[in-house]
C-alpha cells in the first residue's frame, strides 16, 4: 500500500481549488532562512536487501556478551510467544489506528494492557502508554502542574536517586513550560533520599515530589513516609517505578495514608528486548479524579447500540484533535507495538510468574553481590536492602576494568563515575533471573584476574 | 428556538452575565451555546480567590462531542466555583441560565467596561450568526 494515496493529478487538482501554484507555497509561512535545503550527514536510501545486511554485520559487531548492566533496562526472559503472537498481522503497527473503532480487536488489547497496568500500579486508571519511563516521567510533572490547582510555583522536587537520564529528559522538555526541578540530595551511606532533608521545603510553594522505587541506586525509598510528607503539604507525588518489582513491592497506590496520585513507569521489562536504547514504551496512571488531565489515548469498554460490548477510544476532548492548543499533550499516538507485546508478556506470566521472575532477580543479584565482594578491593556503596541492582565501590577507576572485562565477553555494569564523582569509583550491577551461578561465577573469577592482573601489573 | 432571558447580559462567546445584589456577578453559558455543545460531561470551575482578567480562559464545558472554554466576560476575582457541576454537569443542558459557572467580584470599574450585549441584542446576534 502507498503512504501517499494521491495521484499527481490529485496534487493538482486540490492545489487549483484552493489557487496555490505548488506544494512550496503552502509553507510560505516558514521563513527561507529557517528552511533545510537538505539533510547534511544523512547517507542515501539504501534498498531492503543492502540495509538487512548491514544491520546483520552492526548486530553481529556486538556479539553475544553476558551484561550485568541495569540502569533503567532490564534483561528478562521472553516467553517465545510473546513476539510470536505481537508480530501477526493483526497487531504490526507502531500506531493506534486511526478509525479507531473500526479495529475492536487493537482497541480490546489496548483495554486489557491498562487493565494490567493499573492492576499492577493499584492505581485506578492508566492510559494507553507513553514514548519511555523518562517521558512519562516528563509528562506526570506537566500532568501534576495542572491538576494540583493549588499550588502555583511550577517546582517539582526531584531526588538525585531518580534516573539521571529521567531528570535531563525533563528538563529538557518541560524547563521551556516553566517547570522548576529542584535537585533532592540523598545520604551517601544508605544511597536513599532522607525525609529529614525536605524539611527546608517546609511552608514553601512546591508542586510535585518524585520518588523512584527501587531508585537509581537500586535501593529502597522510605515511600511511605516521603508520600506522607508530601501529601501533608499539598504537594503531588509522582511515583516512578519498576514494573517487575511491583510483583513484590508495596504498589504506589498503597504508599503512605492516600497513596501516589501519579504512578509512571519504563515498560521494557515487560517483554521488550535490549536494544540499543529503544524503542521501549512508558506507562502512565492515576487516581481516577484526575483523568482529565491525563495525557495520551485511554480506551473504554462500552456498549453499543444493540447492547454488545464494545471498545472505544474515551475521554477524547483532552486530546488535541479536539482541544488544540489547549490538550493536555501532542501525543496522539503511542507505542502500540510494545504495549502489544507488554500486554501478551504479563497474561503469559500472570501475576505469580511475574512474582516468580521478581523474586528469582532479587535473589541473583544478591548472589552476585556476594560473589562479587569477595573479590578484594570491592565493596558495596550503601547499606540496606535492593531490589535487583546495586552500587558496587573498587578500589581503583572503574573504566579500565570494565573495559578488560568487555574483552572477557562480560559487561560488567554502568561507571558512575560521570553522573555521581562524589561516590568515586562506583560501579551499578545488575542481576536478573537470566543470570545463572555460573554467569556469576564467571564474572567473580573474571573479575578477581582483571583485577589481580591489574594490581600484579 | 433558544431561549434569552431578558434580565441577563451576554457575551459574543455565549457566556451570560447576571448581577447579583451584593454587587458580584454570575456567569454562565447561554441556553444556544448549551444546545451547541450537545449533552455535557464534565465541567470545571475556577477556584475561588482565582483572578481573571477580561477575556481569559477561566472555565471548560465538555460535551460528548467537544471541550469548550469559557472565557471571563470581565475582570474580577472568582469568589465561587459552582461545585454542583462537579457531579452533576448536565444541569447546564437542563437549565443553562440556573446553572451557574463561577461567581465574580467584578474589578473596580469592569462591569461596566465589559463589552456586554442586552438580551435583544444578543438575540440579534445569534440570528445573524445563523
Amino acid at each position: 500500500m502507498a503512504f501517499i494515496p494521491h495521484t499527481p493529478e490529485d496534487v493538482t487538482a486540490m492545489l487549483a481549488a484552493i489557487g496555490a501554484k505548488g506544494i512550496e507555497d503552502l509553507f510560505d509561512e516558514i521563513p527561507a532562512n529557517l528552511r533545510v535545503k537538505s539533510l547534511a550527514g544523512i547517507p542515501e536510501e539504501l534498498n531492503e536487501m543492502a540495509i538487512g545486511r548491514l544491520m546483520t554485520e552492526r548486530a553481529r559487531a556486538d556479539g553475544a556478551p553476558l551484561s550485568f548492566i541495569g540502569a533503567g533496562a532490564y534483561e528478562h526472559h521472553i516467553p517465545a510467544a510473546v513476539w510470536a503472537v505481537t508480530t501477526r498481522g493483526e497487531f504490526y503497527s507502531a500506531y493506534t489506528p486511526y478509525q479507531a473503532e473500526a479495529s475492536q480487536g487493537t482497541l480490546q488489547v489496548i483495554y486489557e494492557f491498562q487493565s494490567m497496568i493499573a492492576r499492577l500500579t493499584g492505581m485506578q486508571v492508566a492510559n494507553a502508554s507513553m514514548y519511555d519511563g523518562a517521558s512519562a516521567m516528563s509528562e506526570a510533572a506537566l500532568m501534576a502542574v495542572r491538576a494540583n490547582r493549588k499550588s502555583k510555583s511550577l517546582t517539582v522536587l526531584v531526588p538525585a536517586t531518580v534516573h539521571p537520564h529521567y531528570q535531563q529528559v525533563a528538563v529538557a522538555s518541560a524547563s521551556n513550560m516553566g517547570l522548576k526541578f529542584v535537585e533532592l540530595p540523598y545520604c551517601t551511606e544508605t544511597g536513599v533520599t532522607l525525609v529529614q532533608s525536605l524539611k527546608k521545603y517546609d511552608g514553601q510553594d512546591v508542586t510535585a515530589l518524585v520518588v523512584q522505587q527501587p531508585n537509581f541506586f537500586g535501593r529502597l525509598e522510605d515511600v511511605d513516609a516521603l508520600t506522607d510528607w508530601a501529601h501533608a503539604r499539598g504537594i503531588f507525588v509522582i511515583a516512578v517505578v519498576n514494573p517487575t518489582s511491583l510483583a513484590l513491592l508495596k504498589p504506589p497506590a498503597q504508599w503512605g495514608t492516600r497513596g501516589a496520585d501519579i504512578a509512571v513507569g519504563e515498560g521494557q521489562p515487560l517483554g521488550v528486548p535490549l536494544s540499543s536504547g529503544g524503542p521501549y514504551f512508558g506507562f502512565m496512571t492515576t487516581r481516577m479524579e484526575y483523568v482529565r488531565q491525563m495525557p495520551g489515548r485511554i480506551v473504554g469498554r462500552t456498549l453499543d447500540v444493540n447492547g454488545r460490548e464494545g471498545f472505544t477510544l474515551t475521554l477524547q476532548a483532552r486530546e488535541q484533535h479536539i482541544r488544540r492548543a489547549r490538550a493536555t499533550s501532542n501525543i496522539c499516538t503511542n507505542q502500540g507495538l510494545l504495549m502489544t507485546a507488554a500486554t501478551i508478556y504479563l497474561s503469559l506470566m500472570g501475576p505469580q510468574g511475574l512474582a516468580r521472575t521478581a523474586a528469582a532477580s532479587h535473589a541473583r543479584s544478591r548472589e552476585l553481590i556476594a560473589a562479587l565482594t569477595r573479590v578484594p578491593g570491592v565493596r558495596v556503596a550503601f547499606s540496606g536492602p535492593c531490589f535487583h541492582e546495586t552500587v558496587l565501590v573498587l578500589d581503583r577507576p572503574v573504566v579500565p576494568v570494565l573495559k578488560a572485562l568487555a574483552e572477557r565477553g562480560i559487561l560488567g555494569g554502568l561507571a558512575l563515575g560521570g553522573y555521581f564523582p562524589e561516590l568515586g569509583n562506583a560501579l551499578l550491577v545488575c542481576a536478573t533471573e537470566t543470570k545463572t551461578a555460573a554467569d556469576i561465577e564467571r564474572y567473580r573469577s573474571s573479575l578477581s584476574d582483571v583485577m589481580h592482573a591489574a594490581r600484579a601489573a | 428556538m433558544s431561549t434569552v432571558p431578558a434580565d441577563l447580559k451576554y457575551t459574543k462567546s455565549h457566556e451570560w452575565v447576571k448581577s447579583l445584589a451584593d454587587g458580584t456577578v454570575e456567569i454562565g453559558i447561554t441556553d444556544h451555546a448549551q444546545h451547541a455543545l450537545g449533552d455535557l460531561v464534565f465541567v470545571e470551575v475556577p477556584d475561588a480567590g482565582r483572578v481573571v482578567k477580561a477575556g481569559e480562559a477561566c472555565a471548560v464545558v465538555e460535551s460528548v462531542k467537544a471541550a469548550s472554554d469559557v472565557y471571563a466576560p470581565l475582570s474580577g476575582e472568582v469568589t465561587a466555583g459552582n461545585p454542583q457541576l462537579a457531579n452533576e454537569p448536565e444541569a447546564v443542558n437542563t437549565d443553562a441560565y440556573s446553572a451557574w459557572l463561577m461567581r465574580l467580584r467584578p474589578a473596580p470599574g469592569a462591569l461596566a467596561a465589559a463589552a456586554l450585549m442586552s438580551a435583544a441584542d444578543y438575540e440579534k446576534f445569534l440570528a445573524a450568526e445563523g
